[in-house]
């Protein structure tokens, strides 16, 4: 048996395939197909103290590899997530992060408040890098003042370990990670998507209501991987690496540049297999190779120089 | 209902006028319950451009050999790669998926309308019908008689209409401009087909005070209710299309 463990902190994961925020529901939606608890981990739909509608349609347009998308973080609340998807979410044995989201600092400290009371949620997901709400979201990931001042409102008040998600669409992402580890922060994750945009020729319209949105999928996974790579080289806590992951040998890539583990997000709208082949690739990689930890591949490349 | 993950064998791949074609497809497997309305999504071929899967409904099943169709029509190129199918081939679906057609009242006086390949649900939903003694009214739309589809699957369910635009064949102009519906009446109509279609046969029937439901054809992302990229805006906010619907009463909706 190969072991696939990591940790954040005193947070053992059992293995190093978690699934990317906005991207796989509440695992329900997934249940038909895995068992979900087989994972390391899921982090669950972009959440928010209030109700949201999200953005108009079409939210959504495919492009070379990839896709765009402009959901802006449609979520029924945090009373609705405790109510009604909560108690279901606890029952299964892994990992469950909420991705939390505000478009304030005050509405990240009260949702922050909020999961610290729900038991069954080891973890935090601090979204500062949403390309897709106006007020908020990006604003606070590409702003290094405002970055820090979140940061570190979270994590005065956070009780849960902290993994802050950083935002690609900077000039400079080690800053931004710096300032994470610097806040507090116990794991980064990253990239969220790419701000980018579609015209349809043959409408002659933008293909999003909103112009521009996130891009995501393979289309990004070079400029991710090299943005994982810069961090794990910057940090000393976790890096969890996503961005374009579709299979195991591109989790592998991420893990030789460093990272500690990694999220699947698009991939699992195509098969929403994804993950538990990508972990099932991991582990049948380290044993081919002659490894018995994953530990000893984790940043592999950097430590050769 | 259970959704499945599955490689199935390409049976035929029949080439209809113009750009339309049907593909049947065999289960290895006993087929799960399918019902009208429900769609399948289909992974073309995993090239760059064809990244997403498509959405594709149920046009025809047939339980006993473990198949069922979908009818295709040709508009980018997913729907090209899937038209060069071939017999042994494989095509791999994540399937049953979304809601269905609701079943009317006993007895009552039913038309479907469908425009373009927004026919196919109608073939798999008249069976349906004429399965519980439900005869319905068929109202198809084309754009010419060189697109005007085969209709002998569908006279077998019911009393089949035509309209072209160009009037060369059926009556001449939309579906909504059919003598039919100067005089016959209805207690239920299901309607598919593009949006500017739909939005006229819901404004038709709201006037004539019919209930009336449609399969919406929104983009998707993943088909499963995970990415919430396929949203319409209804009288409880935005739903997706993929879970929620593709069916609505057009009640529900805020067009
Ligand atoms: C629930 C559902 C059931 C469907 N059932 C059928 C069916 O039975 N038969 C069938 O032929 N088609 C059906 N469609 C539509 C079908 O999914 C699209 O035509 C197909 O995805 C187009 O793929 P493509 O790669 O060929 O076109 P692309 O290259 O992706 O697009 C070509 C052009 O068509 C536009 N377009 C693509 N998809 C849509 C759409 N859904 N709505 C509006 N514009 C669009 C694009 O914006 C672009 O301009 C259904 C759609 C849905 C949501
Ligand atoms: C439809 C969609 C919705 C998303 N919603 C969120 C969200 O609510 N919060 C968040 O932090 N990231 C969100 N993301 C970003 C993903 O979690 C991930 O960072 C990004 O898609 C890159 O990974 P991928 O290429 O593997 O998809 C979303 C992505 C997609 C495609
Ligand atoms: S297509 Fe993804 S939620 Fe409907």
């Amino acid at each position: 048996m190969v072991k696939l463990g990591f940790s954040i902190g005193d947070l053992q994961f059992k293995n190093p395939v978690i699934t990317a925020s906005g991207t796989f529901g509440y695992g329900s939606e997934f249940d038909d197909f895995l068992d979900i608890s087989r994972l390391g981990g899921i982090v669950v739909k972009g959440t928010t103290l209030e109700p949201r509608e999200g953005h108009p349609y079409p939210r959504m347009a495919e492009t070379a590899s990839g896709m765009l998308n402009a959901v802006g973080l449609q979520n029924k609340g945090i009373d609705y997530f405790e109510k009604n998807i909560y108690p279901r979410l606890s029952e299964y044995t892994t990992n469950v992060i909420v991705n939390i989201n505000g478009s304030c600092i005050d509405d990240y400290v009260a949702l922050t408040e909020r999961i610290n009371r729900l038991e069954k949620i080891p973890a935090i997901e601090l979204n500062i890098s949403c390309p897709n709400v106006k007020m908020g979201g990006m604003v606070f990931g590409t702003n290094p003042v405002s970055a820090r001042e979140v940061t570190k409102a979270v994590r005065r008040v956070c009780l849960k370990k902290l993994i802050v998600k950083l935002s690609p669409n900077v000039t400079n992402i080690v800053d931004f990670a710096r300032i994470a580890e610097e806040e507090g922060a116990d794991s980064i994750s990253l990239i969220n998507t790419l701000l980018g945009m579609s015209v349809n020729v043959r409408s002659m319209k933008p293909s999003l209501s909103t112009i521009t949105g996130g891009l995501s999928g393979p289309a990004i996974k070079p400029v991710a991987l090299r943005m994982v790579w810069q961090v794990a080289n910057t940090v000393k806590i976790p890096v969890i690496g996503m961005g374009g992951i579709m299979n195991a040998d591109d989790a592998i890539e991420f893990i030789l540049a460093g990272a500690s583990a990694i999220q699947v997000g698009t991939a699992s709208f195509i098969d929403p297999l994804a993950s538990v082949k990508i972990l099932e690739g991991i582990e049948s990689y380290l044993v081919t190779k002659g490894f018995s930890d994953i530990r000893e591949i984790t940043g592999l490349i950097n430590r050769s120089k | 209902m259970t959704k499945r993950i599955e490689s199935l064998k390409v049976i035929d791949n029949k080439p209809l006028k113009k750009d339309f074609f049907i593909i049947e497809l065999e289960s290895s497997e006993k087929l799960p319950e399918m019902k009208p309305g429900q769609f399948v999504q289909a992974r073309v071929d995993g090239s760059k451009e064809t990244f997403l899967r498509r959405p594709l409904s149920l046009h025809d099943v047939d339980y006993t050999n473990n198949r069922f169709k979908i009818l295709v029509q040709v508009v980018g190129k997913g729907t090209e790669s899937l038209s060069r199918l071939k017999t042994k081939d494989s095509l791999n679906l994540i399937y049953p998926l979304g809601n269905s057609f609701s079943l009317p009242e006993k007895g009552a006086r039913t038309l479907l309308v469908g425009g373009g390949c927004g026919i196919a649900p109608l073939l798999y939903l008249g069976r349906y019908l004429k399965s519980h003694s439900i005869i319905p009214d068929i109202l198809l739309g084309f754009r010419n008689s060189d697109r005007v589809l085969e209709c002998k699957d569908y006279e077998a369910v019911g009393n089949v209409f035509l309209t072209t635009e160009d009037g060369s064949a059926g009556e001449k102009g939309f579906v909504t401009n059919h003598s039919l519906l100067g005089k016959a009446r209805y207690d239920k109509v299901y309607c598919c087909g593009p949006e500017m279609m739909m939005k006229a046969i819901a404004g038709w029937c709201k006037k004539n005070n019919t209930d009336c439901e449609v399969s919406l054809e929104n983009l998707m992302g993943c088909g499963i209710g995970a990415c919430l990229c396929c949203v319409v805006n209804t009288v409880k906010g935005n739903v997706c299309t993929c879970t929620d619907g593709p069916v609505f009463n057009t009640k529900e909706l805020i067009w």
